[in-house]
């Protein structure tokens, strides 16, 4: 069997003050190539601030986050991830392909083209279709389509479920499964049980 | 040769979105418009006066026309989630900002180009003038993009940035200002202009250079 690189992402002693208010402290986690991390806890618990700081768009109020050894934003760490929060990020005066393509310019070519994705997503045949004239599941799973064209490692994923019908969580959570299986490592919060076959998860609990 | 090539994939995007919502186009044209032409309407018939302020009046419409369009720079991005992916890319947030800008420009400052030369003779100003005059506004515009883009990435996370834009932004438009409308005005009296249009051009050069990097700053800054 080939051998595939070993990457690694790790917090260490993570903590989040908003308002006066702690939302976590200490939080430490080490997430390696395959594994997935799922964020638990009730709303205003934290969990999209703790995404928000693995993003670098925010910075931890302690610790730090190391992209195999090196703080994120000494590293390669921003080429290596894809992040799909709970805006869509697509714009819906363009098409679906015009959207894509832009996508694809900010990022490095994957090992699927835009058609290829498409089809993935069961979105083949919207390539001319207007994102304003696309439901709101089509375009989640648009969005979601971002982290196909790209090549990336980490996925960091806000409420990916969102909107998504029953086949559609369960094409998002086969993809997962694939991603992990290819060696990438997913962070993603979710209200949905997340039912990935033979995927290390890692849980923390916020609260 | 990757990173020209998102340059170049972030103007042709913001280029068709601005076809595609054609008032973004229209606004800020109609305004420097209709503001030119109420001028000679409120002073009445004095030619002499009148083209004695045209390029005050050219000048300070299209600044007040560049400030109407400033807050659809990042608007829309902030709004859907467009600006975190573009931020979120690997390759450098001052060049795929630059590349906003550069296209916010194409689509607001260079109608004003266009049409200028017709309000002017409309105001009665030296057609020896004319040449001058458009030689101000395309160094000058771009200037007014490149400023205003770091006072709206400040404020495009506020509710109601509007006044605070103003603000922060008219006393840097002033250089432009001066310098722009003082050449097209000693032009008109046939005087040498090749100092202010050196300061004009200098000022283009250091926007261009120092305007993308706290712009870019400014905006990780809105977004968290």
């Amino acid at each position: 069997m080939e051998r595939k690189p070993i990457y690694k992402l790790q917090g260490t002693d993570l903590s989040c003050i908003r308002d006066d208010r702690v939302l976590f402290e200490g939080l430490a986690f080490e997430l390696v190539s395959g594994q997935v991390l799922l964020l638990e806890g009730k709303n205003g618990s934290g969990k999209t601030s703790l995404l928000r700081i693995l993003c670098g768009f925010r910075e931890p109020d302690a610790g730090q986050v190391f992209w195999c050894g090196d703080a994120i934003n000494d590293s390669q760490y921003y080429a290596d991830m894809a992040y799909v929060g709970h805006l869509d990020g697509v714009k819906k005066e363009l098409t679906v392909l015009e959207n894509l393509k832009v996508s694809l310019a900010l990022g490095r070519s994957g090992q699927y083209s835009i058609e290829q994705v498409l089809t993935k997503v069961h979105l083949a045949g919207y390539d001319d279709a207007l994102v304003q004239a696309l439901s709101a599941g089509q375009k989640r799973r648009l969005s979601l389509a971002r982290l196909l064209i790209t090549k990336n490692i980490v996925w960091i994923l806000d409420e990916p479920f969102t909107s998504l019908d029953k086949q559609g969580i369960a094409l998002i959570e086969s993809l997962m499964s694939e991603h992990c299986a290819n060696g990438g490592m997913i962070v993603l919060t979710s209200h949905h049980d997340i039912d990935l076959h033979g995927v290390d998860v890692q849980r923390i609990l916020l609260s | 040769m990757s990173l020209s090539r998102a340059f170049f994939a972030i103007i042709r995007r913001d280029l068709v979105l601005a076809l595609r919502r054609r008032s973004e186009i229209a606004n800020p044209l109609l305004f420097f418009v209709l503001v030119i032409t109420l001028f000679p309407l409120g002073i009445g018939a004095q030619p002499h006066l009148l083209q004695a302020i045209a390029p005050g009046i050219i000048w300070v419409s299209a600044l007040l026309a560049a400030m109407l369009s400033l807050d659809s720079l990042f608007r829309s991005d902030f709004d859907d989630g467009s600006l975190e992916q573009i931020l979120l890319s690997a390759h450098p947030a001052s060049i795929l900002v630059l590349g906003k800008i550069i296209a916010h420009w194409l689509v607001t400052g260079l109608p004003l180009l266009i049409v200028a030369p017709l309000l002017a003779i409309f105001l009665g100003m030296p057609t020896h003038s004319l040449g001058i005059l458009l030689l101000t506004l395309l160094l000058g515009t771009p200037v007014l993009s490149l400023i205003g883009a770091i006072g709206v990435a400040l404020t495009v996370g506020l509710r109601r940035g509007g006044m605070i834009l103003s603000l922060l932004v008219l006393p840097l438009y002033v250089p432009v200002l001066i310098f722009a409308s003082n050449a097209v005005e000693m032009a008109g009296s046939g005087l040498p202009i090749d100092a202010q249009i050196n300061i004009l051009i200098s000022i283009l050069l250091l926007a261009l250079v120092l305007a993308p990097w706290p712009t870019a700053a400014a905006l990780k800054m809105s977004i968290n």
